[in-house]
C-alpha cells in the first residue's frame, strides 16, 4: 500500500520538476560561469577634486568647458563685501581625444597665467577577472606668467616665466559613496626668488568626496608641501566643499585658503591661512559638450 | 525496491530536462528610446543573453545594465549612476513564456506572432507584463523581435528634476535577439 502510494506521486514529481525548475534553468543557462570584469566609473564627479584634478577625465570626444572662480578674502569685512567685490578666474577646456587620454589649456586672471597639460589614465580600477585596487592617473602641465617684466630693461629670459607640474593622481572608490585619492605631485619652477630655494618643490594631494545623494557629494582636498625652502614661503592649502550635480553641469562650491586655481600656484604659492580667516569662497561650474559622437550613433 | 524507485526518478527527472529543445544568444540586442520636446535618447545593448524554450514555450532575458551605450558619456554615467544604480542592481531580467505556443512551429520556417506573458524586473522592482512580438523561426535560429512600452515610475527609478523634461515619462523598449538552436 505505501509502496503504491509513492508510485502514485512519482510520476507526479516528474511532471511538475521540470515546470518549476525549468525557468530557473534556463536563466542558469544565461550565468556565465567566467567572471568579467567590472570598471568603478564615476570615482569622482568631474575632473577636479576640488582646485587639484581627480583621476577623472572627458570620454572620448567631450569637451568640458570649466569656469573657476574665486572671490575676495572673506575676512576683509564689510568694504570689500566679504571678498565679494573681488575675483580670481581660470577658464579652461579640456578634451577627450581617447578614453583614457585628454588634454586641456586655461587661463587665469592670477599672474595671467596660460596653462595646459595632459592626463592620461594608464590604470583603471577594477574587479572580478581582473583585480585592479586603484585607478591612476598621470597629470603633466606646464604654465606660463604672462605679467609684463618687471625691470623690462633687465636681460629677461622667456624660459624664467615657465613652469612644470608632474602628478601621479592615485584613487580608489571604496564604495558608491566614498571615493579618495592620493596625488604625490612634483613642481619645477625654471625660475625662483632666490639661490636659497629649490627649483623642485615635492609635494603630495590628499582628498576625496562623500556621497550625500546621488547629486550631492562632499569633497575635500589637501596639499602637504615637504621640500622645506617652499614651504616655509607657502601655506599647505585646505579646501572644503561640496559637488552639485545637474543634468549636463556640475557646480562646485568650495572654500579656500588658496587663491590660485592651477598647479603651480596653489601647491606651491598659497599665502592665505585658515586661522586668520584668510578664506576665499569660490566655484567651479563643469559643462560638457559632446563633439564626437561615440561610433553606434553617427548616422 | 525503494531504492530503485528513487534512482528511477532521479533518472526521469534528469531525462526529462535534457530533451527540451532549447534556443540561447548571448548577443542580442535591446534598444530604449526616450522621446521628450526636449531631446531624444537613445541607447544601445549588444549584450543581450536570452535563452527560449521551444517545448514549455518559456522565455528568459538577462541585460546587463552597464553594457547600455549612449550617445553622450555623461547620460551613460548618470543612467548607471543615479537612475539605474548598476552597482545595486546590475541586471534587468524577464522571466516569462510564450502563451500561444500551439500556434508557433519551430520546426517549420515561418513568421509567427507570438504573445509573451511575464515578469520584467527592473532596478529590483519586477513587474507583471503581457506584451506582443514576433518569433521568426528559421533553421536552427529563432529570431524574437518586439517592441513594447514601459513606464519608468513602475520600476521606481527616480529622475531628478533637473532633468524631468529630458527624459520620457513612458520608454519605448525594442528587443531584437536571435536565438540559436543549442547542440545537445
Amino acid at each position: 500500500m505505501r509502496l503504491h502510494k509513492k508510485l502514485m506521486l512519482l510520476p507526479l514529481i516528474i511532471f511538475i520538476t521540470p515546470m518549476a525548475s525549468g525557468q530557473d534553468d534556463l536563466m542558469g543557462m544565461l550565468d556565465d560561469n567566467e567572471p568579467e570584469t567590472e570598471y568603478a566609473y564615476a570615482t569622482f564627479k568631474t575632473t577636479r577634486v576640488i582646485s587639484g584634478h581627480s583621476v577623472e577625465s572627458p570620454s572620448y570626444g567631450v569637451l568640458q568647458f570649466i569656469v573657476s572662480h574665486h572671490f575676495g578674502r572673506i575676512n576683509q569685512g564689510l568694504y570689500n563685501f566679504f571678498g565679494l567685490d573681488q575675483a580670481t578666474i581660470r577658464l579652461g577646456l579640456h578634451y577627450g581625444i581617447t578614453d583614457r587620454l585628454a588634454i586641456g589649456i586655461g587661463r587665469s586672471s592670477y599672474q595671467k597665467t596660460l596653462d595646459g597639460y595632459v592626463k592620461y589614465k594608464f590604470l583603471r580600477q577594477s574587479s572580478g577577472k581582473k583585480n585592479m585596487p586603484v585607478t591612476v592617473s598621470y597629470f603633466a602641465a606646464s604654465d606660463i606668467n604672462t605679467l609684463r617684466w618687471q625691470k623690462p630693461e633687465r636681460d629677461n629670459l622667456f624660459s624664467s616665466r615657465v613652469s612644470y607640474v608632474h602628478q601621479l593622481l592615485i584613487a580608489r572608490k571604496f564604495n558608491n559613496k566614498l571615493s579618495l585619492q592620493l596625488s604625490p605631485s612634483l613642481v619645477h619652477k625654471n625660475l625662483v626668488e632666490s639661490s636659497d630655494d629649490s627649483n623642485d618643490i615635492i609635494s603630495t594631494g590628499i582628498g576625496g568626496r562623500y556621497k550625500i545623494t546621488n547629486s550631492l557629494s562632499i569633497n575635500a582636498e589637501y596639499f602637504h608641501v615637504f621640500t622645506e625652502s617652499a614651504a616655509e614661503k607657502s601655506e599647505n592649502a585646505l579646501a572644503i566643499g561640496v559637488d552639485l550635480e545637474t543634468g549636463g553641469h556640475v557646480f562646485q562650491l568650495h572654500l579656500t585658503n588658496a587663491q590660485p586655481m592651477f598647479e603651480r600656484g596653489f601647491i606651491t604659492e598659497t599665502q592665505g591661512k585658515w586661522s586668520n580667516g584668510d578664506i576665499y569662497f569660490g566655484f567651479n561650474i563643469n559643462r560638457v559638450f559632446t563633439i564626437q559622437k561615440p561610433k553606434e550613433f553617427k548616422e | 525496491m525503494k531504492k530503485t524507485l528513487n534512482i528511477l526518478a532521479i533518472f526521469l527527472l534528469i531525462a526529462s530536462s535534457v530533451s527540451a529543445q532549447r534556443y540561447i544568444t548571448k548577443n542580442g540586442y535591446i534598444r530604449f528610446f526616450s522621446s521628450t520636446p526636449v531631446e531624444d535618447i537613445k541607447a544601445h545593448n549588444r549584450q543581450v543573453q536570452a535563452a527560449l524554450d521551444s517545448e514549455s514555450g518559456e522565455l528568459v532575458f538577462k541585460v546587463l545594465m552597464k553594457s547600455f551605450s549612449f550617445k553622450k558619456a555623461l547620460m551613460q554615467e548618470h543612467f548607471n549612476e543615479k537612475f539605474i544604480e548598476s552597482h545595486k542592481y546590475p541586471n534587468s531580467n524577464f522571466k516569462g513564456k510564450i502563451v500561444n505556443l500551439d500556434e508557433i512551429n519551430f520546426k517549420k520556417d515561418g513568421e509567427y506572432p507570438a504573445k509573451v506573458e511575464g515578469k520584467l524586473t527592473i532596478h529590483g522592482v519586477t513587474q507583471a507584463i503581457e506584451e506582443e512580438g514576433t518569433i521568426t523561426v528559421k533553421n536552427d535560429t529563432a529570431h524574437a523581435e518586439s517592441q513594447f512600452r514601459i513606464t519608468v515610475a513602475d520600476y521606481d527609478i527616480e529622475i531628478p528634476s533637473t532633468v524631468r523634461k529630458n527624459i520620457a515619462k513612458e520608454v519605448e523598449v525594442t528587443v531584437d535577439c536571435k536565438l540559436k538552436k543549442r547542440k545537445q
